[in-house]
Order: C-alpha cells, then sequence, then structure tokens
C-alpha cells in the first residue's frame, strides 16, 4: 500500500514537473504584464490583440506554419502510401536497400538534415523558400507514412486484389475500392504523424527557409528570444495550441477507445 | 504507350517516384555534405577544414562540453524515466493508457513554446537562467521520450517469467536485476538513443535557455553555415554524423528489429 502511494506520488511528481512550464504560461496569459511572473491584475487584453491581428509577425508565422505543415502532410501522403504499396511488391533485397534509405531521415538529427538539405539548395543554386521548406518537410515526413502504411499492406489478404481483378475490376478500381479501404488507417495516422512532425520543426525550417522573410511559429519564437524579451501574445497563443491538441488528443483516443471496443465486442459475439 | 502502361501498372514500379525523391533529398545532399568537408571556398580539394577544428581548443573544448551535457541528460532521463516506466507497467492497463497519454501530451506542443515555458517558469522562480537551466530543459523535453520504448518493452515483457524466477527463490531484487531489467534492455537502449541524438546536435534549446552564455556544437555548425562558412559547417557536420553513425552502430541490432516490426522488411 506504502508502495502504491510511494509510486503513484512519483509519477505525479514527474507529470508536474512535465506540466509546470505550461500552467505558468496558461495562468500568465490572463494578465496584461510584458515581463512574465509580475502579475497586473486579470484581463484577456492578450487575447484579443492576438485575435484582433495586431501583432502581423505572429499572425503570419501561424499562416505559414500551416500552409507548410498541410502542404508537406499531403504530398508526403501521397509519395508515401504509393511507395508503400510499391515496395510491399518489391522483391526481398530491393526492400531492404530502401527501408535502409528510408530510416535515414528518421535516424537524422534534425541539424545535419537541415544543413545537409541547405547545403543541397546552395548546390543547385534554388532560392530558398516556401517551396524548399515543403520539400525539406516531405523529406523528414514521408518515411513516417511509409511506416505506418505498411502494416496496413501486411495484414491485407494478398488474395484480395487479384480477385478483383478476376472479377473484372481494372487495376485503378482494384486500387481504389479494394486497396485503399485496406490502408485508409494508415494514411490517415502517417498525414496526421506528419502534419504534427511539420508543424513541430525548427531545425530544418531554420536552415531551409532563406533569407526571404518566412518565418514559421518555431522560427519566429527563436528570432523573438534572440532578440531578447517574447511578445506576450506568445503566452496567449501557446495556451490555445496547448488546449486544441488536448482535445485533438481526447477525441482521437475515444474515437480509438471505441474503435478497439467494437473490435473486441465483434470478436466474442463470434 | 502499350508498353508506358504496363510499366505503370507493374506495381513494384510504384516505389519509382519516392526511389528518386530519396535519391535527391536524402542520399545527394549527405553525399555533398561529404564533399564540402573535404573542399575549401575555392572548390580544391583539402583537409584544411578538420586541421581547422582539431587547432581551435574553443570549438574541441565546445564538442566535448556538448557531449557531456548530453550523456548527462540522458543519464537524468533515464534515472527518471525508467521508475516511471517501471510503475506504469505495472499498472492497470485503462490507467496506463492514461498515464501515458499525459506524459505524451507535452511532446505535441512545438519544442520551441516548450522552451519557452522553461524560460519563464525559471524567470517566475527567480531562478538564474544557464547550465542547470540547460540540463532541466533538456530533460524536460526529452524525458518522454525515454519513458515510452522503456515503457512498451516492459509492458510486452512475458510475465510468466517473472513468476518462474519468484517460483525458483528469486528475492525481488534479483528477479528485476537478473531477468526485469535485461529483458528491458531493447526499450533502454532506443530510450537512450531518442534522447542522446537530439540532445548532441541541439542548438536552439541552449541558446534560449542559457540567454546565449553557453554555446553547444549545434549553436556553432549553425554559425559557420549563416556566416557562409559553408565548408567548415559541412565539416563540423559530418563529425557529429560520424560521431552519430558510430553511436547507431553499438544499437543496430535493435534498430533493426523495430522495422521488422513496423513490418517494412
Amino acid at each position: 500500500m506504502i508502495g502504491k502511494i510511494f509510486s503513484r506520488g512519483y509519477l505525479l511528481l514527474l507529470l508536474a514537473m512535465l506540466y509546470a512550464p505550461i500552467v505558468v504560461i496558461a495562468v500568465f496569459s490572463f494578465t496584461e504584464a510584458k515581463v512574465l511572473g509580475n502579475w497586473t491584475g486579470f484581463s484577456t487584453g492578450i487575447y484579443e490583440s492576438l485575435f484582433s491581428g495586431k501583432n502581423v509577425l505572429i499572425m503570419r508565422s501561424i499562416e505559414n506554419t500551416l500552409i507548410i505543415a498541410v502542404a508537406a502532410a499531403a504530398i508526403a501522403t501521397l509519395l508515401g502510401t504509393i511507395a508503400a504499396i510499391g515496395i510491399y511488391n518489391m522483391r526481398h533485397r530491393q526492400r531492404r536497400i530502401i527501408s535502409f534509405v528510408n530510416n535515414i531521415p528518421m535516424l537524422n538529427p534534425d541539424i545535419i538534415t537541415g544543413v545537409s538539405l541547405f547545403i543541397l539548395f546552395v548546390f543547385m543554386g534554388v532560392t530558398q523558400g516556401y517551396t524548399t521548406v515543403t520539400l525539406a518537410h516531405v523529406t523528414f515526413c514521408t518515411p513516417y507514412v511509409v511506416l505506418s502504411v505498411m502494416p496496413r499492406l501486411m495484414q491485407m489478404n494478398p488474395n484480395i486484389y487479384e480477385a478483383a481483378l478476376d472479377l473484372g475490376a481494372t487495376p485503378f478500381q482494384a486500387l481504389r475500392r479494394v486497396i485503399m479501404p485496406e490502408i485508409r488507417s494508415g494514411m490517415i495516422s502517417g498525414f496526421i504523424l506528419s502534419f504534427t512532425l511539420s508543424i513541430d520543426d525548427f531545425a530544418v525550417t531554420y536552415f531551409t527557409k532563406g533569407s526571404i522573410g518566412l518565418e514559421t511559429i518555431s522560427t519566429q519564437i527563436y528570432a523573438d528570444s534572440r532578440k531578447g524579451g517574447l511578445s506576450p501574445e506568445w503566452r496567449a497563443l501557446s495556451t490555445i495550441i496547448f488546449l486544441a491538441v488536448l482535445l485533438l488528443l481526447l477525441i482521437i483516443n475515444y474515437r480509438s477507445m471505441k474503435h478497439t471496443h467494437a473490435k473486441h465486442s465483434a470478436v466474442r459475439s463470434k | 504507350m502499350g508498353k508506358l502502361f504496363r510499366l505503370f501498372f507493374k506495381r513494384s514500379n510504384w516505389a519509382l517516384p519516392y526511389v528518386i525523391f530519396l535519391v535527391i533529398f536524402v542520399v545527394l545532399p549527405l553525399l555533398l555534405v561529404i564533399l564540402y568537408a573535404f573542399q575549401d571556398a575555392e572548390g580544391n580539394f583539402t583537409l584544411q577544414n578538420f586541421v581547422h577544428f582539431v587547432n581551435q581548443p574553443e570549438v574541441t573544448h565546445t564538442f566535448v562540453y556538448s557531449v557531456i551535457i548530453a550523456v548527462i541528460t540522458t543519464a537524468i532521463c533515464l534515472l527518471l524515466g525508467y521508475p516511471a516506466a517501471y510503475i506504469m507497467s505495472r499498472m492497470q492497463s485503462k490507467s496506463a493508457v492514461i498515464v501515458i497519454m499525459l506524459f505524451i501530451l507535452p511532446m505535441w506542443i512545438n519544442m520551441l513554446i516548450r522552451t519557452m515555458a522553461t524560460v519563464t517558469l525559471f524567470d517566475f522562480m527567480q531562478m538564474p537562467l544557464g547550465q542547470g537551466a540547460l540540463i532541466f530543459g533538456m530533460v524536460y523535453n526529452y524525458l518522454p521520450f525515454m519513458i515510452y520504448p522503456i515503457y512498451n518493452t516492459l509492458q510486452k515483457m512475458d510475465h510468466s517469467l517473472i513468476e518462474a524466477a519468484q517460483d525458483l527463490g528469486a528475492t525481488p531484487r534479483q528477479v528485476f536485476s537478473r531477468v526485469i531489467f535485461p529483458l528491458s534492455m531493447p526499450g533502454v537502449v532506443s530510450g537512450i538513443m531518442m534522447v542522446l541524438l537530439p540532445t548532441i546536435s541541439t542548438f536552439a534549446l541552449a541558446e534560449m535557455l542559457t540567454l546565449n552564455k553557453i554555446r553547444l556544437f549545434g549553436t556553432i555548425i549553425q554559425e559557420n553555415i549563416n556566416n557562409t562558412m559553408w565548408n567548415y559547417g559541412a565539416a563540423l557536420s559530418l563529425i557529429m554524423l560520424v560521431i552519430i553513425g558510430l553511436t547507431s552502430i553499438f544499437t543496430y541490432r535493435d534498430k533493426h528489429d523495430d522495422i521488422n516490426d513496423a513490418g517494412l522488411i
């Protein structure tokens, strides 16, 4: 019993450490003081000024982050899914080589990926901006799409595709009607993973954004903190992002719980 | 046209676009890093970049310091994370899922925002920023990466092995040191990799958490790239890559198994 209380207390302590910074930010997003830690009375002023769009830099960085994340996740999902189907139909040796190269972007530290892509773009003489950042994000997102689609293909009964062809489906129809539904969940999780990886990225974006003044949320925070003094609107934005993520995770978890629950009861009723 | 059509429908060819993409955006950039590292600004072959690295005590010192800080961070994460993972693996699966969610949740927030939060926490508690804040901030950022893989292996562990050890008269301490801990090694190793690799290469964290007082190796790479010292920056990146490659080789076996788990091979 004492052991149980002790272990629960330990987990609580760790969680408190993990959440303390976020809580401090959330609490102080409701006061207007420029310097954090000064409580100048309850106010929603920061939120109002965030939503009024007065801080153009922050608004533009949010916009850029979302545009790049959606574009990169969409391209990565398309490229990764097609690649996964191809790799699935390959011979063992070829598969091994591709899976080895596929792992490189996942194992490489961000800074190496960033520097190497920066040198690539310099070498090719490409002006860096939206396109290069998006391509760079596709580079580190696609491996995760391949890895989330592949298990779904493995679980699929390989005969159903042939069966569809035998029953007169064109390869396109077989792909759309037979393979797609089987791998859809893998594609969705690949897309979500890519989206969050892209939003979260700092180092790769930093090296590939060029000098046209393109900033995402990460690089803008970095630039602001270098100048000394983050504007108070970041506190409101972080709080909103935290709540949004919390909500999203709750929904995903609720759905997957329902899903597994349904599966279990289906198995039981058999 | 018919031939092209057949080429398209041979499904193993569908990987072709991605293969081309990988060659251009993964293989070629790494080859270019190696090429640039052995060139001077005019494009002639030289070892000058590496000589420069060895002869600059400031840079070599920073390099060693970064590795030490990364090792300390990883050790603290392991010491804090292992007990947490162990406790969670012993919980009922429903509450374990909730606790693991709580640990992962902060990871979904942009790391720069989390770091900004750490900075504000230190300001709020009126503690000075510096080495202590740097280590706290890194542990804070990477602890979940340590807990999750260890929890996974502990959770998948065959409990009959533990029972067998108990039946054969092992004390609880022996059960842990001879059965549970060795069996959880794959999780420990991937946890160490997942913390060590990013902490070695970080730069923004260090600048924010120490107010630019402490520079890490990543900072030096970034400064060189920014100041158009591309060849030197590439050489430093290559050195980091070699260090990371060497560390990965030790754990390659386990990575291999992970990939097998994911079903790619």
